[in-house]
């Protein structure tokens, strides 16, 4: 192995399968051995047949939409106030002092911690989850979007100036689109927390989602489903990473990704 | 062909200090005029403040005394009558060949179809057909800093501010960009003030060379280049050409080791 040398992509694939075929084979020693018993870990068969029975039985699926549209519903709400905002403070430097020491200090409050409140506001209904939601990435994407949009290269922007841009211009035609990518990238990070916040939110007060069956699970005891439940919130995410990816490529061709 | 008059008067730029370090003066009072259609080459060692006039003229940075005025209006901000090429590559990554050609153009809501016709014109005249819907990441540099010329001539400016616009390209590329530069300025006559530190790519191309000294920057010397136009490549090894060279060389050397010393 060199240093940043690039890997073939057949063996980049192996490579990947291959750490995931360890990951359950491990899994697969440690519990059908009885080294851990069935009460801490379900195997990778005890679990896929808790999994069935989920979705053949007790309408899982539901509870999969229910989940993904909350994320889904939430995450845009954070997004499309959040970018606009961001883009604002980082072009505009009056903008950026005003909003962003509130925005820095709102970032560390722990979105969880507002649960107990939120929950006496808008009640357990939905409005809590997306609220929850909006909380967690709002202000994670306003900063993160702000510091994009300031990092313009400014030999563009003046280039623009040079060509008769005005302010609106280079807003629009250059710092618009010269963060357009990164935003992108932003967002499919700030995607993965919300996943994290609406799998809290449901684990606490909620009768449908992921977080919810996971909930019931542990009543019963039956790790199977849990780790059932938590697998499919992995595999939910590698494939919105995955889309995210090829929308970049299809959206952003210029860029060399 | 460009018809104004560029005056710059008495400009003076002092940069702030930053912490103990006190205030720099970059450019000491300037004053030079260009006529219209004049080639005029900036000449001087790094760090001579040609690059701080340049910008000035430009409107992207502020004099901290004196004047730049055209025709008599001051100018205080950018605009589309002084297009500009940087030595960085200032192409719009997100926009094709012809995109980027017409981005000033859309600026001052010309009209579609004229904005296809002055791209594609540009297009052919700097020798980019083919690659009108290429990303600028898949052009050389060369080609790169072609389309940028092109981008900022379809503006139709009143003048053309070069700033070490080859200084990143290999010695061939350069000599056929100087070539290109001077096809394109022999049919248009617009007003040039090219910043440069290479002495024969002044001379190749400029009417007048105006020598900087080292920082602070002020005109130290302001030589005319007699050589007719139209100009070709194998004026570089004339007698005339090898005169001037020497000239230049001395007025540089001296400042060259002040900046190093410095």
């Amino acid at each position: 192995m060199k240093p940043l040398v690039p890997v073939p992509a057949a063996a980049r694939v192996i490579l990947g399968v291959g750490f995931f075929a360890m990951f359950v084979g491990v899994w697969a020693a440690v519990t059908y051995s009885g080294y851990v018993p069935p009460l801490f870990l379900a195997s990778p068969g005890q679990a896929l047949l808790s999994g069935w029975s989920l979705l053949t039985e007790y309408g899982f699926l539901g509870d999969i939409a229910v989940t993904i549209w909350r994320v889904v519903g939430g995450f845009v709400i954070a997004a499309a106030c959040g970018v606009p905002l961001g883009l604002l403070m980082g072009t505009f430097k009056p903008v950026e002092a005003f909003f962003e020491p509130f925005v820095s200090f709102a970032r560390y409050l722990p979105a969880s911690a507002f649960i107990p409140l939120l929950i006496l506001w808008v009640g357990i209904g939905e409005t809590q989850k997306l609220s929850l939601i909006f909380i967690g990435s709002f202000f994670q994407i306003v900063i993160m979007v702000s510091v994009i949009a300031g990092g313009t290269r400014m030999d563009l922007v003046e280039a623009a100036y040079t060509l008769g841009a005005k302010s609106r211009g280079v807003l629009r035609r250059v710092i618009l689109p010269a963060s357009a990518p990164l935003v992108m990238e932003t967002l499919r990070l700030v995607l993965g927390w919300a996943w994290t916040y609406v799998i809290v939110a449901e684990l606490i007060g909620a009768s449908s989602g992921i977080g919810h069956m996971i909930m019931d699970s542990q009543r019963l005891l039956d790790t199977g489903q849990m780790i059932f439940g938590i697998v499919v919130i992995g595999l939910i995410g590698l494939a919105t990473d995955f889309l995210f990816k090829a929308l970049n490529r299809w959206l952003f061709p210029w860029a060399a990704l | 062909m460009s018809n104004k008059t560029l005056r710059i008067a008495g400009v003076t730029r002092t940069f702030p200090g930053r912490g103990k370090a006190g205030p720099t003066l970059a450019l000491q009072p300037t004053d030079m005029t260009a006529a219209p259609g004049e080639f005029i080459a900036i000449l001087g060692p790094s760090g001579c403040g040609k690059s701080t006039l340049l910008r000035i003229v430009a409107g992207l940075d502020q004099p901290t005394a004196g004047s730049v005025t055209l025709d008599g209006a001051p100018v205080t901000a950018p605009g589309a009558d002084r297009g500009m090429v940087f030595q960085s590559y200032t192409l719009f990554p997100w926009l094709t060949v012809a995109q980027n050609i017409r981005f000033g153009l859309q600026e001052r809501g010309v009209p579609d179809a004229e904005q296809q016709a002055i791209a594609a014109r540009f297009i052919a005249r700097t020798g980019l057909k083919g690659f009108e819907n290429h990303w600028p990441r898949q052009l050389s540099g060369g080609m790169q800093q072609r389309c940028a010329l092109a981008r900022a001539l379809a503006n139709d400016p009143e003048i053309l501010l070069l700033d070490e616009p080859f200084g990143a390209l290999d010695h061939q590329t350069r000599e056929l960009m100087q070539e290109l530069l001077l096809e394109i300025w022999e049919a248009d006559r617009k007003t040039v003030l090219f910043v440069t530190h290479d002495i024969d790519e002044a001379i190749f191309l400029a009417k007048r060379v105006v020598v900087m000294s080292a920082r602070p920057g002020r005109i130290k010397a302001d030589v005319p280049i007699p050589l007719p136009y139209p100009r070709d490549w194998t004026m570089k090894t004339s007698a005339e050409f090898g005169t001037l060279k020497a000239r230049l060389m001395g007025e540089i050397r001296e400042e060259v080791r002040k900046a190093a010393m410095a």
